[in-house]
């Protein structure tokens, strides 16, 4: 239930609806859809990333010299969790073809389409497997198999929306795959949402300028990452999972080969080497660092391990400068805040209006550009609705959808965003949901080309931890599409490798190597990555917590 | 609710303004019992977000914190009141007096299978729950489940064969496990509607005869010119084309 004190707000949204769905109705854009210069105009007064201290120039490793996220540039400036010299890698505690880190969408595709080709595999995950961003992603996911639309077009749409400074090759294979990988998906079982006579039901997202939006209902990540999981279970034989058992570290061989990596139990607190003769990373982006102090939508462990491990190894990253903020996480209720208000709810048609109900910007222009014109109506033109707490926000005009695709189509089409938001007496079939951006995705990540390849042989990456797929902004429904297409090409690409492959000794000499730069550039903190967790606690506990010596495993 | 927002308890407006418990004094507190100890929490917070606040580091019990995963299971029970309630920490409320406990792991068997294998009909079920025939028609399944699913309804259908109705009264399952826990059967019914969506998915969902038309057509390279040219473009040339791009 909405307090006594939103309500003559609300009301003038309820006022201004009628003309804004006859709006709707006529077909033509409801507000005019910004220009190259306009974006850049809302970027740089209100993104974010624009903002003087946003970034910072990182002083070790190959990006070095790099303005990087401030956040970023932190995690990459910390100390490794293990003592290099305390490891014996002469007799690894497990053997395999393939480690793969992280088990969300991008270590599932990959595990399942290495054991196609022949390669077992061990996925190492911090927390269970399937507890990942992917597992939460509600609109859907881009592909062109449409007729009236085209992979090429979906290829100008990815990088016009990623400011042309996506990879081409990577966005190629984004786009070229997209129809390949929706039947893939539907051959493992994925219910995809479609009219009675087979047609794929499509919607538009931001920055789309064909309707190529796939989705199951709005669990359309939640579908896609069970189905997946479920094909790794079926094959114990084929691939191992370590769940609670995250690596922080990888292992070179002394030809300078990625050759698996040191697993930590987060239960027992002991460390386990994995000897693999080739590695992907899926380990997902980084939301819980909480970049800028923002809410974020992504789960608990997305505290970007595989960014610092690969970088210590000597990986290169991409676009490391640049955050997504999702133009609609929530603000009310305080419990929710910063949870994901899905793409797909102005995709249907729902409109962000300001206090006064009144349009202010074109609902689907890319993400950045759409959070930055919500943060310049909120903080710069003052415009927003302002709650007890302090929090800021603008409505987005959910009932219009009822209006313009008929009555039951919330329900059964957003059943996540109806229950999330009834739990706390707000039916969204009838009041609007009150929202600001919220931190969401990385836009960058570890360089790889289209084989899903860094620079280091027998390291891959897939997924959100990789860079250069997006540019320096990614469209709604391309992640989806990205962990599928670069997890299936890393485990096919990796399986092939692993048949000639043959490791020299193990070492993680890159490890103390990296520790004495950290040293040389002066760098003195005490921070420790992988993060693993984010820190919860509140101060007043933290305040007494103080064991004086650790001993085993009691703190 | 600050310990929900992460370490800088900051509002996205940048302000920094870390909560301290001492703050909390003034507002509204509830008693509430973690695993048999009391906690004073603040009223209004999630069970995920009590837990953390009383100084907990959740290692097993959170995953996607918004309502997605199913990690969080909790059980709890009410002062004077005989019921055993159910719900995910991450979405379910405090409340003055709640006794609560996280369910770390749900022990739960999953049949293993090759899908090209199955046919979508009631046998399937057959050879791989058959333990979805003991079920006693009880509902305890429907009154567990955090998201007011049927679950005993699409355990019917499952026993029907229907499995467009397993697939449509289990869309949103989240695999928490509670119906399984607490099933009188010992029915793991989320395994049960994850096979059924699969079935579905796979052999009962309307081909799309543009979706193999597009895929016939990339296979033939009908795309790789324009993919050539494209990829040769320039940033001024690029821009131009996306500018000028029309809608759909």
């Amino acid at each position: 239930m909405y307090p006594e004190y939103m309500k003559p707000s609300l009301d003038k949204v309820a006022q201004t609806r009628a003309k804004r769905f006859e709006l709707a109705k006529s077909g033509k854009p409801v507000f005019p859809p910004m220009t190259a210069e306009e974006r850049e105009k809302v970027l740089q007064d209100f993104h974010p990333d624009y903002k003087p201290d946003a970034r910072r120039q990182v002083r070790v490793g190959p990006n070095k010299g790099e303005l990087l996220t401030a956040e970023v540039a932190d995690l990459l400036e910390s100390h490794s969790r293990i003592d290099p010299q305390k490891f014996d890698l002469s007799q690894p505690d497990f053997e395999t073809d393939i480690l793969i880190i992280g088990g969300g969408g991008g270590g599932c595709a990959a595990a399942i389409e290495a054991m196609r080709n022949g390669a077992k595999s061990i996925i190492s995950t911090k927390l269970r497997i399937g507890d990942a961003n992917s597992m939460m992603s509600q609109g859907g996911m881009q592909a062109a198999d449409m007729p009236q639309d085209s992979p090429t077009r979906h290829y100008l749409d990815a990088i016009g929306g990623g400011h042309f400074d996506n990879k081409p090759e990577l966005v190629r294979a984004l786009t070229e795959d997209g129809p390949k990988i929706v039947k893939w998906l539907e051959d493992l079982g994925v219910v995809w949402d479609k009219l009675p006579d087979g047609t794929m039901q499509v919607l538009h997202g931001g920055g789309t300028s064909r309707k190529r939006m796939h989705s199951c209902r709005d669990y359309t990540g939640a579908i896609i990452m069970r189905t997946l999981m479920d094909e790794v279970r079926n094959h114990p034989e084929m691939v191992e999972i370590l769940e609670f058992m995250p690596t922080v570290e990888l292992i070179i061989d002394d030809q300078g080969r990625c050759a698996g990596g040191i697993l930590y139990n987060m239960e027992t607190e002991e460390y386990f080497s994995v000897k693999a003769k080739a590695t992907i990373i899926a380990t997902g982006g980084f939301g819980r660092l909480h970049i800028r102090g923002f809410d974020t939508t992504n789960h608990y462990g997305a505290t970007g391990d595989g960014l610092v491990m690969a970088y210590r190894a000597g990986a290169n990253l991409l676009y490391m400068d640049s955050v997504q903020y999702h133009p609609t996480g929530a603000v009310y209720p305080e419990q929710i805040a910063g949870f994901l208000i899905t793409e797909k709810i102005r995709g249907a048609g729902g409109q962000p209006v300001n206090k006064d109900g009144e349009l202010f910007v074109f609902p689907r222009e890319p993400r950045d550009v759409e959070a930055a014109a919500i943060i310049r109506e909120c903080n710069g033109r003052k415009n927003g609705i302002t709650i007890q707490s302090g929090r800021v926000g603008i409505w987005l005009d959910s009932p219009l959808i009822e209006m313009l695709q008929g009555e039951g189509y919330i329900n059964h089409q957003f059943p996540a965003m109806f229950r999330q938001f009834n739990r706390y007496g707000i039916d969204i079939t009838k009041e609007p949901m009150l929202i600001f951006p919220t931190l969401h995705y990385q836009n960058g990540g570890i360089e790889i080309n289209e084989k899903a390849e860094t620079t280091i042989p027998g390291l891959y990456v897939a997924g959100e931890a990789s860079g250069g797929v997006h540019g320096r902004n990614r469209l709604m429904g391309n992640s989806v599409l990205d962990y599928n297409v670069f997890g299936r090409r890393a485990g096919r690409n990796a399986a092939e490798y692993v048949k000639k492959v043959k490791l020299g000794k193990l070492t993680l000499e890159h490890v103390a190597k990296y520790e004495q730069e950290l040293k040389e550039a002066g760098i003195k903190a005490d921070r420790i990555a992988p993060v693993l967790l984010p820190l919860y606690t509140p101060e007043e506990v933290r305040k007494r917590q103080l064991t004086a010596h650790y001993e085993g495993t009691l703190r | 609710m600050k310990q929900e927002l992460g370490p800088t308890g900051s509002s996205h407006q940048n302000k920094k303004k870390t909560k301290k418990k001492s703050e909390e004094a003034t507002n509204n507190l509830v008693t509430v019992y973690i695993m048999g100890k009391a906690h004073k929490v603040p009223a209004g917070s999630t069970i995920m977000g009590a837990i953390e606040y009383a100084g907990y580091q959740i290692k097993r019990g959170a995953g996607c914190r918004e309502g997605f995963c199913g990690a969080c299971a909790t059980v709890y029970r009410m002062p004077g009141d005989f019921k055993i309630y159910t719900g995910l920490a991450c979405t379910t409320l405090v409340q003055e007096g709640m006794w609560l406990a996280q369910l770390p792991a749900i022990p739960a068997r999953k049949a293993i299978y090759d899908l090209e294998k199955l046919q979508p009909t009631v046998e399937t079920f057959q050879l791989l729950y058959p333990e979805i025939f003991r079920c006693v028609a009880c509902a305890t399944c429907t009154k567990a489940c955090p998201q007011d699913l049927e679950v005993m309804d699409y355990i019917q259908a499952a026993k029907q064969g229907d499995i467009e109705k397993v697939m449509d009264l289990s869309f949103d399952c989240l695999c928490c496990g509670l119906c399984a826990i607490r099933c009188p059967a010992e029915i793991v019914q989320f395994n049960v509607g994850l096979l059924a969506r699969r079935l579905y998915g796979r052999y009962l969902n309307k081909k799309s005869q543009h979706l193999e038309k597009r895929i016939k057509e990339i296979k033939e390279h009908k795309y790789d010119q324009e993919y050539e040219k494209l990829m040769k473009m320039n940033r001024e040339e690029l821009t131009k084309l996306y500018y000028e791009r029309d809608m759909e």
